[in-house]
């Protein structure tokens, strides 16, 4: 959206909104990493941190909210403008619950410091982590897609988010063989299999994400489309 | 540019526009226009200054005519019968075709004669039925309320969004079959406005409205379908929720959010 509006002032409005849409994402982003570190480290430090910055993710929630309000009303927005703040709308409630996630995982941590496990109990956190890079690197991937509107790099989010779905199912058999092997490793076992789902929620928000970025540029909804349907509609 | 803009509007035309050319003496306003507009729809022509949308409206029911120096080219075809045919007597197009204008136009007689002037241009009414066209017209335009029990007054008392539903209230008093509204509520204010724009609703059930705004919002509130005409060119034609969401030309898409400079 090089090209400009008539009154600039709606100009740096819109491009604020979008900074800031950004500035969620980056915080959202760096939670989900976090919480994970927390888990692979047994950290309760790290989160509690995490449980901090949700309330900051949150509060943005409601700022950007506020302000799509403001200038909805005051602006009247048509065409791709109305269609940037309404995919805005719907990136920040995403982001928002990645937030939740992040927080669930970091509760999570806390619960399993204070049953007394850790590190020693060789559960496969390890596996976890990678789980989480592959989640994160979709969300940084569909926060750059934002910045830039580029509708490919949001199309190849949507085509890699079978790739964490492949990892959390990969994910759920080996925790139930540690659960057969080792019964007294359920409860925490248990935990684990809670964190992989949150994570493979924050590859689907993700996949959110990269579906409005198509509406924004393309102005097609795509939201319940095969990628390949996608990819036809978009090319 | 190629005017044969995609008009994918399956519903039945009133008026169709054919390789309609325009022109204010040497100066080509209007450029080979190709539409349909349909039936009982509200369609909205929008543009910047001088794009040609009330040179076409005023093409609609051959006000132009007024002056020597001005002519159109091509059809318009008017359920099938092409409106530009000289033959055709313009008085009769115009009792099919009503128009309003921007600033109110009552005549300087009393309300109930306002409207009853034109339709005594056509018809011969008894008084009782005569009475009944006025207080339908007035009804119809969301007016008799407000003036039933001073229809004897001079039609220039009222308000300004009085007088222009006076004006609608006319247009509509000889039953046309199209309406042709041009800025009908830029000197209004925003309550006279709602009214008339409440109006142009309940009027297409019965009409074919055509409207003329400079109002962007006001095309998208109340039409059904809009046309974005830029520089005597026809750009865009579509149902108005995809011209306000999702156009297809991009100077529609520049002119609408407001990038237009």
């Amino acid at each position: 959206m090089s090209d400009k509006h008539l009154s600039t002032q709606f100009d740096n409005e819109l491009s604020g909104i979008s900074t800031r849409v950004l500035e969620m994402g980056g915080l959202v982003e760096s939670q989900v990493a976090q919480a994970v570190y927390a888990l692979s480290t047994f950290s309760g430090d790290v989160a509690t941190q995490v449980l901090k910055a949700e309330e900051r993710v949150n509060a943005m929630e409601v700022e950007i909210d506020r302000d799509l309000s403001s200038i909805i009303a005051r602006r009247q927005p048509t065409a791709r403008d109305l269609r940037l703040l309404i995919a805005v709308s719907k990136t920040i409630a995403n982001l928002e619950r990645i937030g939740d996630e992040a927080a669930r995982i970091a509760r999570t941590v806390q619960r399993l410091l204070n049953s007394g496990v850790s590190s020693r109990m060789r559960l496969p956190v390890g596996d976890l982590t990678f789980e989480c890079e592959l989640a994160t690197k979709q969300l940084r991937k569909v926060l750059d897609a934002f910045a830039r509107l580029d509708t490919e790099a949001a199309i190849d989010v949507l085509r890699h988010d079978d790739q964490i779905d492949q990892e959390f199912d990969g994910l759920m058999r080996k925790l139930i063989t540690y659960m057969m092997e080792d019964p007294r490793t359920i409860s925490s076992a248990i935990d684990l299999v809670f964190v992989a789902k949150a994570i493979e929620r924050v590859g689907d928000h993700a996949k959110n994400l990269a579906e409005q970025i198509i509406y924004i540029v393309k102005g097609t909804d795509v939201r319940h489309s095969p990628v390949d349907t996608v990819e036809n509609l978009v090319r | 540019m190629d005017t044969r803009v995609d008009t994918p509007i399956t519903e039945k035309a009133k008026i169709s526009v054919r390789d309609l050319n325009f022109f204010y003496g040497g100066f080509h306003a209007l450029k080979k226009i190709n539409m349909d507009l349909p039936e009982h729809k509200v369609t909205a022509f929008i543009g910047p200054s001088g794009c040609g949308k009330s040179t076409l409206l005023r093409v609609f029911n051959r006000m132009f005519e007024l002056y020597p120096e001005q002519r159109a080219e091509g059809q318009i075809l008017l359920d099938g019968e092409n409106i530009l045919d000289r033959k055709l007597d313009v008085s009769l197009i115009r009792a099919k075709v009503g128009m309003v204008f921007q600033k109110p136009t009552p005549f300087p007689m009393s309300i109930y004669d306002n409207v009853a002037f034109g339709v005594k241009l056509f018809e011969t009414l008894p008084r009782v039925e005569m009475d009944e066209r006025v207080e339908w017209a007035l009804k119809k335009a969301a007016l008799w309320n407000e003036v039933k029990d001073k229809l004897d007054q001079s039609g220039a008392g009222l308000s300004g969004g009085q007088q222009q539903r006076l004006c609608i209230a006319r247009g509509i008093a000889i039953k046309p079959e199209v309406l042709l509204l041009d800025e009908p509520t830029s000197a209004l204010d925003p309550i006279s406005t709602g009214k008339i724009e409440e109006l142009v609703h309940e009027l297409k059930t019965d009409y074919t409205v055509l409207i003329v705004t400079h109002n962007m919002q006001q095309a998208a509130r109340c039409s059904d379908y809009t046309a974005y005409m830029y520089l005597g060119d026809l750009i865009e034609f579509g149902p108005t929720p995809e011209v306000f969401t999702k156009p297809k030309r991009k100077d529609t898409e520049d002119y609408i959010t407001g990038r237009f400079g």
